[in-house]
């Protein structure tokens, strides 16, 4: 190619001059004439029915909007439709959606007031006893009980994680205009334009060309924008329909941590058969995920959850058991990480343990049984040679000098843990086949024009996508430009999440970008579009060969592939106010290869400090089924105080198969700091086996 | 009230107590001023009242009245700025003006305690704060940068 | 949120008497200072006050000076002003550790002492400093000035000694003998709200207040006549107990603040009790 190349350099990210000088435009920074704002009025009970609802409001100068103004079905559409867009009579949590008020001053609107009268029945909120079962999973590998039977030891645990709040920092909020022939525009901070699209569809009745979803920058996601966005654009567009004005509904902190998803609670139990030498023989799992009260994603975290669940470790007999439940709470949600972080939560926290009862150091331990290339997982996928587990392992381990710290520290109230785990890019099974995801590219007098539905929330969509268009058109990264994600012009690329944006749809715009390079053969840009006229390549995903999954009996290449890692994490835990006060964390990730590795390590750091934030002090407090923390100053995140110096790593390992050998980065970097965390915390001699492992539950624990 | 906006004598017919967050974003347009939670917490809404940073979701129109105020719209091409494009420091973008203003208020060449210190005020989710850092340590005066 | 202003005043006084007459004419006027406890519960819509008054231009609430070892500090003197005051270091090195722990530099910058006192939370982080300096509060109205000892200044939860028609203009801290003390256990580094506050003074007459653990700021005056007279601190801990009523709430537990209530006892008298350095040295 000559000069150098866009992939693998840090070139500056597409977004960053309008991030800097205030000039990027956020969907609370847009305003269009006529505009109405809305609220929402939910209920306030966790369970029962509604009984009557009088709207205390001048009903000539405000729009109300309740399920009869509807015009399609009253759901909220995604997997198994479940959840009313505005609730009718059955109330399953607080917070629901009962109605929609708009007016144009904020004022008068914030000063409305609706009463609601209800008949309550009794809450459910304990997963463990629910009637409703979402989803359940089984996944078997050999036989247990021969597995058993050769152990020497066996060790039990239960681990449980609980609720988690995504809090990207820009609160949800979407702008619904009418198109003025009976559809919708929805401005929005969004993931999943395409998801909206569809459940707008299905609300309102209407053909595809008469809803456009367009994404405005996006101030973080975090999974909390994938499936949420599609009530809030319901409620918005209802209410833009029923006054032919532009509607915004912004949520205000409090309102967006109240209603919307968290990550699931999660109650996972081990029993592993070990023999002296520290060789798992026998794997069994349990896990329940609290689903809240609707089904929304629950059954694809579940899936994700449990195809983790056993860690990356070779065993011959696995036996998997799972399932998401219904509770009378706000559903839960996608979170980074997707179920994956609960149960490899559990798995490392147990390894530490097993080592423990063997009396054998952790990192013999998983050295011992880490997969290797060739090795089978528990749902019977031959793993190649883009797996890793042994050299971030023994990366993280030696750049940590861990087994010398592991000693040194000894009885001092510090303590070092680590937790290896990896992390599929991509949906998981079959789910990229069913997607059928395009993408879109277009000759510009200069270079490109990248048209994808993947949304750029920061991690840095754009610029990875065009350094990658770059590189295989042969044009400057400056020379690629990439289109708003805008239903109304790009293509259904999937959705933004599952870390697969680079994988797949970086894939795809590689094919794309290949296939115009050969039509230009050795015609510039501008001299192809002078003599042919424009060209547009479109790419549709195709199933790599090799890969195959059969969703009946959960067998079968879950992912294409999986990115690995291994975190170590030092605390010291405070003898007088028993806080675990993380102080040193060194993360290593194979990621295949990092196309833009200062994004890759902005994704590394970002991830790591929302798991140690989830390790140590995120608590969603419920009491009668109503989130009581609701606030920035009770949901407690990590500031610069409470973060440390995270050390990165990233070692290359291309992946043939991926877009300049790269694999997903998104969502694994989550997976790991809770375990190492609560494994430093064991180490420091308290044995917690649930997080948050705030001071009160350390305490707890040491006092015991 | 009367207040200088970014240098500039700036007048506007407010309610006294209007927050100075909604005076800049609605009344005056200036949106780089974000809102994360209204409550002083996040830092998003960080503007320099006389040099100092403040939570402009806590102050009201009336405690502005004569003073100097400085929102990202009047940073012009500060070192800064390309140094968190540069360096990572802006991912999704909605803490950045907070966080760059917070930063200006340092002073040049704060230590990484300094900047633990006077940036704990400005929460970042996407970031985990490391490639804040990096970004206020590597950021040069204008003149000084090297064309990459 | 776009909080409800459009029914509220602001009144806004030219000079201490003006606003004096003004508190006098309108009691019901919420005085305006930093505003980062008001526009916070402004923002939750938690607010009922139409009308207030505004502080925060009388220049005759603001300075730190020092006479005959009592330090006088103005209602609107700021936590960035009391971190960067020579005198405060010099006197009240205890109330510089707590201002540098109150949220993040924004609320320094604006939050101020007099705020943190009439705010009256039992969290306030400065109020157990004050409460051990034995600080006493100035407290002006159209009727004259009145001088309250800062332990009789809280009368329960959220409620105080002030009269409705007065203003704090001003708190005295006497400097106190023998060696300053200071911890905040907050929900995390910074930007935290106490779970439990210490401030304390060591010596042979030690004294020790504690913020968090009951409906007001609490001072110990039995646990200190326990240490005093040379109790062990198994007994001045026991005797704590009976002074403190924590709750659980959202931020904590009681069972959780009762221990490390102990703990900052203990870690307290060894640090600054007679003999404190033997002990240490000893461990
Ligand atoms: C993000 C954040 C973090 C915080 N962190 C802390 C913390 O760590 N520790 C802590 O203690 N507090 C904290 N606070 C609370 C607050 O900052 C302090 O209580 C501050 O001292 C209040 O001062 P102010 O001047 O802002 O008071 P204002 O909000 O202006 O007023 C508070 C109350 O005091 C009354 N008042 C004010 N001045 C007078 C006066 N001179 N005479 C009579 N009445 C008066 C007002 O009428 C009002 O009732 C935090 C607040 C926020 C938003
Ligand atoms: S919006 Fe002002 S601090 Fe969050
Ligand atoms: S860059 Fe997203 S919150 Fe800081």
């Amino acid at each position: 190619m000559g000069r150098r190349g866009a992939v693998g350099s840090n070139v500056l990210r597409k977004d960053g001059a309008g991030k800097v000088n205030g000039r990027a435009l956020y969907l609370d920074d847009l305003s269009f004439p006529g505009m109405l704002h809305a609220r929402t009025i939910r209920s306030t009970i966790p369970a029962g029915t509604i009984t009557r609802v009088t709207p205390r409001v001048a009903t000539r100068e405000f729009i109300v909007v309740d399920h009869r103004d509807i015009p399609g079905r009253n759901v909220v559409a995604l997997i198994d439709d479940d959840q009313p867009c505005l609730a009718e009579k059955r109330i399953r949590h607080v917070a629901e959606p009962i109605l929609v008020l708009a007016h144009e001053d904020r004022e008068t609107l914030l000063g409305a007031t609706v009463d609601i009268e209800y008949r309550q029945t009794t809450p459910n909120y304990d997963p463990l006893r629910s009637d409703v079962t979402f989803k359940q999973i089984a996944i078997d590998k050999g036989h247990v009980a021969d597995g058993f039977a050769r152990a020497d030891l066996i060790v039990d645990g239960e681990y449980r994680t609980r609720h988690q709040e995504q809090l990207y920092i820009e609160p949800n909020g979407v702008i619904a205009v009418p198109d003025g022939h009976g559809g919708v525009i929805v401005y929005g901070s969004l993931q999943c334009p395409y998801y909206v699209h569809r459940a707008l569809k299905v609300l309102l009745g209407l053909p595809d060309e008469r809803v456009r979803v367009i994404q405005t920058e996006t101030g973080g996601g975090f999974g909390g924008k994938e499936e949420y966005p599609s009530m809030i654009a319901g409620h918005a567009a209802l209410a833009a329909i029923k006054s032919g004005r532009p509607v915004k509904l912004v949520y205000d902190r409090v309102e967006d941590m109240l209603a919307t998803t968290k990550r699931h609670p999660s109650i996972v139990r081990h029993r592993t058969g070990v023999t002296k030498d520290g060789r798992l023989t026998a794997i069994e799992i349990d896990a329940t995920f609290d689903g809240g009260a609707y089904a929304t994603l629950s059954a694809v975290v579940l899936s994700r959850g449990l195809i983790h669940a056993s860690g990356p470790y070779r065993c011959d007999h696995v036996k998997i058991r799972g399932r998401a439940t219904m509770t009378n709470t706000p559903p839960n949600g996608a979170f980074r990480g997707f179920g994956a972080p609960q149960t490899q939560f559990a798995a490392e926290v147990h390894m530490d343990r097993i080592a423990d009862a063997l009396g054998i150091d952790p990192v013999r331990l998983r050295e011992l049984n880490a997969f290797r290339p060739g090795d089978i997982t528990a749902t019977g996928q031959t793993l190649g040679k883009d797996c890793s587990a042994l050299t971030v392992l023994r990366e993280a381990v030696k750049r940590t000098d861990f087994r010398k710290r592991r000693k040194a520290l000894k009885g001092t109230g510090r303590g070092i843990g680590l937790a290896l785990f990896f992390h599929g890019s991509g949906f998981t099974g079959s789910g990229e086949v069913k997607l059928a995801s395009r993408a879109t590219l277009q000759l510009t007098e200069r270079g490109a024009r990248i048209l994808v539905g993947s949304t750029e929330i920061g991690q840095g969509t754009r610029t990875m996508l065009a350094q990658i268009v770059a590189d295989t058109l042969g044009v400057s990264y400056d020379a690629v430009d990439v289109n708003d994600a805008d239903t109304g012009v790009v293509p259904d690329s999937g959705p933004t999440v599952a870390s697969r944006t680079c994988l797949i749809v970086g894939r795809l715009l590689q094919r794309a970008a290949a296939e115009m390079r050969e039509r230009l053969g050795d015609l510039s840009p501008s001299q192809y579009l002078k003599k042919h006229g424009p060209l547009v390549v479109t790419t549709q995903y195709e199933k790599p060969e090799k890969v195959s999954w059969d969703d009946t009996t959960y067998r079968g290449d879950a992912y294409e592939s999986y990115g690995w890692g291994c975190d170590v994490a030092e605390v010291q835990i405070d003898p007088v106010t028993s806080q675990a006060i993380p102080v040193a964390f060194t993360t290593v990730h194979e990621i295949g290869r990092a196309i833009h590795p200062g994004l890759a390590r902005g994704q590394i750091e970002g991830g790591s400090a929302q798991g140690i934030g989830w390790a140590l002090l995120e608590e969603v407090v419920i009491r009668d089924g109503r989130m009581v923390n609701s606030s920035l100053t009770n949901y407690i995140i990590p500031t610069t105080l409470d973060t440390p110096p995270i050390e990165v790593q990233i070692v290359d390992n291309p992946y043939p198969q991926g877009p300049f050998g790269a694999k997903g980065v998104g969502e694994m970097p989550i997976d790991g700091p809770a375990p190492a965390i609560i494994n430093a915390i064991r180490h420091a001699g308290v044995d917690i086996r649930e997080i948050p492992a705030s001071p009160e539950r350390i305490q707890a624990c040491a006092s015991r | 009230m009367r207040f200088t906006l970014n240098g500039k004598r700036t007048r506007v017919d407010v309610h006294p107590l209007a927050r100075l967050l909604d005076v800049l974003r609605e009344e005056l347009h200036l949106t780089g001023t974000k809102e994360g939670c209204g409550e002083g917490e996040c830092g998003a809404c960080t503007v320099l009242i006389d040099g100092h940073p403040v939570n402009a979701c806590l102050v009201p129109a009336a405690h502005a009245e004569g003073a100097e105020v400085t929102t990202i719209e009047g940073l012009r091409a500060h070192p800064l700025q390309h140094a968190f494009v540069e360096h990572g420091g802006a991912q999704c973008g909605i803490c950045t003006p907070g966080m760059i203003l917070a930063a200006v208020a340092l002073g040049p060449k704060p230590s990484r305690k300094a900047m633990q210190a006077g940036l704990a005020g400005n929460l970042c989710r996407c970031t985990g704060y490391s490639a804040i850092y990096r970004s206020i340590e590597k950021a040069r005066p204008a003149r000084k940068r090297k064309r990459r | 949120m776009p909080v409800t202003i459009r029914h509220r005043a602001l009144l806004s006084p030219r000079s201490l008497k003006d606003a004096l007459r003004l508190r006098h004419e309108e009691p019901d006027a919420m005085p305006l200072a930093g505003c980062t406890d008001i526009y916070v519960a402004l923002n939750f819509g938690t607010l009922p006050a139409r009308g207030f008054l505004n502080l925060w231009t009388l220049d005759a609430l603001r300075g730190i000076d020092v006479l005959d070892g009592v330090v006088r500090i103005g209602a609107l003197t700021t936590y960035t002003a009391l971190i960067q005051s020579p005198i405060v270091a010099r006197h009240l090195p205890m109330l510089v550790a707590a201002s540098r722990e109150v949220g993040g530099p924004q609320i320094q910058h604006r939050g101020t002492i007099g705020g943190n006192v009439a705010n009256a939370s039992p969290a306030g982080d400065t109020l157990p400093v004050l409460a051990v300096a034995q600080a006493v509060v100035e407290l002006h109205s159209v009727r004259g000035l009145r001088l309250v000892p800062f332990t009789d200044f809280y009368t329960g939860y959220r409620t105080s000694a002030a009269a409705p028609d007065e203003l704090i203009v001003a708190l005295h801290v006497p400097t106190p003998q023998g060696r300053q003390w200071f911890r905040k256990v907050g929900t995390r580094a910074a930007q935290a709200i106490s779970k439990i506050v210490i401030a304390g003074v060591g010596g042979r007459q030690p004294r020790i207040a504690f913020g968090s653990v009951a409906p007001t700021v609490v001072r110990l005056p039995q646990t200190e006549r326990v240490l005093a007279s040379g109790g062990t601190i198994l007994e001045a801990q026991q005797q704590m107990q009976s002074e403190i009523s924590p709750i659980d709430d959202v931020r904590s537990t009681a069972a959780y603040r009762r221990q490390v209530a102990a703990n900052l006892l203990d870690e307290f008298w060894r640090a600054t009790g007679p003999g404190s350095a033997r002990a240490a040295r000893g461990r």
